[in-house]
């Protein structure tokens, strides 16, 4: 799917990189521990996380993250949001909690993806 | 491609610009155009061995050789050391605070995972000396 669909999927709105939201996308993952992150991701692009710290950016970006979707209403600050742009990452934000926000995606063909 | 050095000051008062050294190297491996997949490997083993100097260790140095036949990452601080390096090794093992948990690290993964990404890891330490994380990742396929 489109990111633009995850954004009609969860009733999203876009923080930054309304550029990219034709980019297609088709596995994603959900952590609040970015330990977890690097050391499971395999090939999702889409970060599903209610953690709000520069290091989020970081780790997707790492993991080469195409968009990160923030949980329960949180809201990244402007380092976040700087960092996301210089890398091309789009960041959205929901005020679903996590399981409502993995669980409508993986019903509408998001898939968990592999695991390292 | 002839061998090139690169090297990081590594701020360990600063949590928000960890990880910078290892976005740099893999914008410069990028450029160099290294294998997505190599470059992925790489990224991941220094940014968790950057996170872990900057979390343990108040910072260090960052060294990255890229040589024709594969890259050499070392890491040097002159932090508080590991007294049992099989134990840090374990998945689980962490002895990382409340505070960092709440930032999303400290699970006891990076170690592990760093062994898991890397061709060869060497731990060196000495306590109230400093640690120093060896890692080679060839750039032939693994
Ligand atoms: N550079 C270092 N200096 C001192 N101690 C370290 C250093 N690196 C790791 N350690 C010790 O080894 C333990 C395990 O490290 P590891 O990276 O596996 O987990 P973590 O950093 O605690 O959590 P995570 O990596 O999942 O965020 C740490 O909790 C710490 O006690
Ligand atoms: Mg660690």
């Amino acid at each position: 799917m489109q990111i633009k669909q995850i954004m009609e999927y969860l009733n999203a709105e876009v923080v930054c990189g309304e550029a990219n939201l034709e980019t297609e996308v088709h596995s994603a993952f959900g952590a609040d521990m970015m330990s977890d992150v690097l050391a499971f991701v395999k090939d999702q692009s889409v970060l599903l996380t209610g953690l709000t710290n520069p290091q989020v950016i970081r780790t997707a970006e790492m993991v080469d993250m195409k968009c990160i979707v923030f949980v329960r209403g949180k809201q990244p600050d402007h380092t976040m949001i700087d960092l996301a742009i210089k890398k091309g990452i789009v960041l959205l934000k929901t005020t679903l909690r996590m399981y409502p926000a993995c669980g409508i995606l993986y019903m509408n063909g998001l898939e968990a993806g592999g695991t390292v | 491609m002839s061998g090139i050095k690169l090297s990081y000051r590594v701020d360990g008062d600063n949590f928000s610009s960890a990880g910078e050294a290892s976005e740099q190297v893999k914008m410069r491996l990028k450029q160099l155009g290294v294998d997505s997949s190599i470059i992925r490997r790489v990224a991941i083993a220094m940014y968790e061995a950057e996170i872990n100097m900057v979390i343990h260790a108040k910072g260090g140095m960052a060294y990255v050789e890229v040589e024709p036949d594969r890259i050499v990452l070392s890491l040097q601080d002159e932090g508080p050391g590991i007294a049992d390096i099989e134990l840090a090794m374990k998945e689980g093992y962490s002895t990382a605070p409340d505070t960092i948990r709440a930032l999303g690290f400290g699970a006891g993964m990076g170690l592990p995972n760093m062994k898991k990404y890397t061709d060869e890891m060497k731990i060196t330490s000495e306590v109230g000396k400093g640690t120093t994380v060896d890692m080679i990742i060839y750039l032939s396929a693994k």
